[in-house]
C-alpha cells in the first residue's frame, strides 16, 4: 500500500490541554506508518462559539486553514471532533455557494491565499477506517486488549449532522447506530461496551454557562459505560475527553452518583495494541488515572 | 416496467404500553409482523390496533408530513412515522424495532404524549407576526425573493416536537425553550415585517431558558424530517443577538467574543485565557480542577502557547473580516 500522507490539523486542544493526544497521534502515526504534515500556519476553528458572534469571520479563518493543506496537495485530517465539524462544515458551506466562496476569497487573497476546494477534510478515525483499513490495524495488533471492556465514546460532531459527516466519510456512519469506534476496539482486540450514551453529548460546549447540565450529561455519559461493566471509555474527541476525564466531581454530585472511569483517546488505544510504551502515549496526563497499564 | 418488487421480511416490534389512568408503570408488547418495502411506520402502528390490539393509541391525521400528530420514537430515534419508511428503519437499525412515545415521561396513553410543555415554550417566543399594519393599506406590503430567502425554511416547521423531544437540554432544563421554539423565533426575527425584533431577541437571550444554553449536539439538525436544521437557526439568532445590540456581558457571550480575541492575538486558542475571560471573578470556582490539571501537564501557561505560524496573515484577516461588534 502505498503510504498515507495528510495535513494534520492539530486545532488548540491537543497542543494545550490534551498534550497526549498530540503524543499519541504522533505515536500511532509513526507505527502505521502515516506521514503527518503539520499544518502550523493553523488558527483555531472556532469551535463552534466564533460562529455564533461572527459567523464569516469563521469561514474566513476555516476556508484558511484549508487553503493550507491545499497548498501541500494533501487531505487535511483532524483530530477533534469539533474542528472536523467546523472545517467539514466550511468547506460544505463554500463549495455549494459560488457567492460565499467568491466573499471568503476576496479576503483570502488580502494575504495571498485562495481557497479552492480540492482537499478533503476527514477525522483521523475515518483516516484509519476508510484509508488505512481495519484488517490491517487487526494485523498489527501486538497486545490485544482482550481483557477489556472498552466503551465507546463517539462524540456529537464526529456523527451529526450526518448528512455533512457523510460526505467525508466513505462507510457512512449512523448516527443512531454508530459502528467505527466499536470496530476499531474490537480490531484492537478490546470487548466494545453498547451503551445507550454512547452517541448522546458530553456536555461541552455549555460548560461554562450552562454547567448543570453539561454536568448531567457527563455524568450519565459516565455512569452508562460503568452500567455497562466497562472497564475504561475510548473517545476521538479531546473535548468529549477533558469532559468526562477532568469533571467527574461535578457530574457525580450532578447526577447524585460517583462516577469516574479512564477515558482514553482513541489515539491511545490503537498506541496500547500496537505496543507504544505509557510515556509515548502520555498516559500520566489524565486526572482520572489510567491504572491497569 | 419498475424493477422495484415489493418484498416482505419478518420484524420484531417491542412496543411501549401505557395507560395513565390504570398502569402504575409502563410495559412492553412484542408484535412479530411480515412489514413490506413500501410501508410507512405509521402503517405498523394502524396495522397494531387494527389486528391486534384496539386500545393501542396514537395521534395520526394527515399522513402527509405536514400536520406533525404522527411523532414517535423508533428505536430512541424521533421519527415522523408517516413520513418515515419501515426500509429504512430496518436498514438503520435492523429487524428489532423498539417502538416508544417521543417522550416516555410525558405519556399518557401508549405513544400519546402530553405536549404542554413544548406548546408553552412555543407560545412564549410570540410565534406570530407583530407589525403595526395600517388597518386600510393602499399597497400590500411586498416582501422581496431575497427577504424571503432569509426565512431560511424555518417557516417549514410542523411543531411535530421531533427536535424538541431530542434535545437533551429539554430532558434537564424545565424553562429551556428547545430548539423548536427558537427556530420559531427566527422565523419570525429573520420577517422583514416583523417589528418585535429586539424584544423577542431580549427574551431569547435569557439564561436558563435561552439560546445560550444549547449544548449544540446537532440532536436537532439530525432528526428534523422538514430539514429546518434548527441548530443553524439557534447559531443565526446568536448572530442576531450580537448584530443588533441586544447581547449584554455574560459568560456566555464573552465566551464567544473571547474567540475572536485569543486568534486574533495567537492564532491559537490561548485556553485558560479564554476560560478568564469568560468567567471574570467566576473563574475561583474552576480553580480546584485547574490546578489538578496544573499538576498532570494538562494546563499550558500564556507564555507557553505556541502561536500560529505566519500570524500577521491570521491579524490581518481578524481585522478585515470581522464585522460583529460587542
Amino acid at each position: 500500500m502505498e503510504k498515507l500522507k495528510y495535513a494534520l490539523f492539530t486545532g488548540c486542544t491537543a497542543k494545550q490541554s490534551t498534550p497526549e493526544q498530540m503524543l499519541s497521534t504522533m505515536a500511532v502515526a509513526d507505527k502505521l506508518g502515516i506521514e503527518l504534515v503539520e499544518l502550523t500556519e493553523a488558527s483555531c476553528c472556532g469551535a463552534s462559539h466564533l460562529q455564533d458572534y461572527d459567523d464569516f469571520l469563521s469561514l474566513v479563518l476555516n476556508a484558511r486553514n484549508i487553503a493550507y493543506a491545499e497548498k501541500h496537495g494533501l487531505t487535511m485530517v483532524t483530530i477533534c471532533n469539533t474542528c472536523q465539524l467546523n472545517t467539514a462544515m466550511t468547506k460544505h458551506r463554500l463549495d455549494n455557494n459560488a457567492d460565499l466562496k467568491a466573499r471568503v476569497n476576496e479576503k483570502l487573497g488580502e494575504v495571498g491565499l485562495e481557497y479552492k476546494g480540492t482537499s478533503l477534510v476527514t477525522h483521523f478515525l475515518y483516516a484509519i477506517i476508510d484509508d488505512f483499513g481495519l484488517d490491517k490495524i487487526k494485523e498489527m495488533v501486538v497486545t490485544p486488549l482482550s481483557q477489556f471492556n472498552i466503551a465507546p465514546f463517539y462524540g456529537c460532531h464526529n456523527i451529526r449532522p450526518s448528512e455533512l459527516q457523510n460526505e467525508t466519510h466513505k462507510t457512512p456512519e449512523n448516527p443512531y447506530n454508530p459502528t467505527s469506534l466499536d470496530d476499531l476496539i474490537i480490531a484492537c482486540g478490546g470487548q466494545n461496551v453498547d451503551y445507550e450514551e454512547k452517541n448522546k453529548c458530553c456536555g461541552f460546549h455549555a460548560e461554562l454557562q450552562a454547567p448543570h447540565t453539561a454536568a448531567v450529561l457527563t455524568g450519565n455519559a459516565i455512569a452508562g459505560a460503568m452500567d455497562g461493566n466497562a472497564d475504561w471509555m475510548v473517545t476521538p474527541c479531546p473535548l468529549c475527553h477533558l469532559k468526562l476525564d477532568t469533571q467527574t466531581a461535578h457530574a457525580s454530585t450532578a447526577i447524585g452518583r460517583d462516577v469516574a472511569l479512564p477515558v482514553l483517546h482513541m489515539q491511545q488505544m490503537i498506541g496500547l495494541a500496537l505496543g507504544c510504551t505509557s510515556e509515548e502515549l502520555g498516559l500520566k496526563h489524565h486526572l482520572t488515572k489510567v491504572d491497569f497499564v | 416496467m419498475s424493477t422495484n418488487a415489493i418484498t416482505t421480511q419478518k420484524v420484531n416490534f417491542n412496543v411501549f404500553r401505557f395507560n395513565s389512568d390504570v398502569d402504575y408503570l409502563p410495559y412492553y408488547e412484542k408484535y412479530e409482523m411480515e412489514v413490506t418495502s413500501e410501508e410507512v411506520v405509521l402503517d405498523i402502528l394502524n396495522r397494531i390496533k387494527w389486528d391486534h390490539d384496539g386500545s393501542f393509541s396514537y395521534r395520526r391525521s394527515c399522513r402527509h408530513g405536514i400536520c406533525g400528530a404522527c411523532a414517535i420514537q423508533v428505536n430512541g430515534r424521533q421519527t415522523l412515522a408517516c413520513k418515515e419508511s419501515m426500509s429504512d428503519m430496518v436498514e438503520l437499525f435492523g429487524n428489532e424495532l423498539t417502538i416508544e412515545p417521543q417522550s416516555k415521561k410525558r405519556a399518557v396513553k401508549d405513544m400519546i404524549i402530553d405536549k404542554g410543555d413544548f406548546w408553552e415554550k412555543h407560545d412564549a417566543i410570540k410565534p406570530y407576526l407583530i407589525s403595526d399594519v395600517e388597518e386600510h393599506p393602499e399597497h400590500e406590503h411586498l416582501v422581496t425573493p431575497a427577504e424571503a430567502e432569509e426565512l431560511n425554511e424555518a417557516d417549514l416547521c410542523i411543531q411535530c416536537g421531533a427536535c424538541h423531544y431530542a434535545c437533551p437540554v429539554v430532558e434537564i432544563n424545565d424553562d429551556f425553550f428547545g430548539p423548536a421554539a427558537f427556530a420559531k423565533a427566527y422565523r419570525f426575527e429573520a420577517d422583514v415585517r416583523d417589528d418585535a425584533h429586539d424584544e423577542r431577541l431580549q427574551e431569547l437571550h435569557a439564561e436558563k431558558q435561552g439560546l445560550w444554553d444549547c449544548v449544540k449536539c446537532m440532536e436537532c439538525a439530525e432528526v428534523c424530517p422538514k430539514d429546518v436544521d434548527p441548530i443553524s437557526k439557534i447559531t443565526s439568532l446568536h448572530n442576531m443577538l450580537f448584530k443588533e445590540g441586544v447581547a449584554t456581558s455574560n459568560v456566555a457571550t464573552r465566551h464567544a467574543v473571547g474567540f475572536k480575541h485569543s486568534i486574533a492575538r495567537n492564532g491559537v486558542l490561548d485556553e485558560g485565557g479564554l476560560v478568564l475571560y469568560s468567567e471574570m471573578a467566576g473563574i475561583v470556582k474552576h480553580v480546584p480542577v485547574a490546578l489538578k490539571m496544573f499538576s498532570k501537564g494538562k494546563i499550558v501557561p500564556p507564555w507557553g502557547i505556541t502561536k500560529s505560524d505566519n500570524l500577521d496573515e491570521i491579524k490581518k484577516l481578524v481585522a478585515s473580516s470581522s464585522t460583529a461588534k460587542f
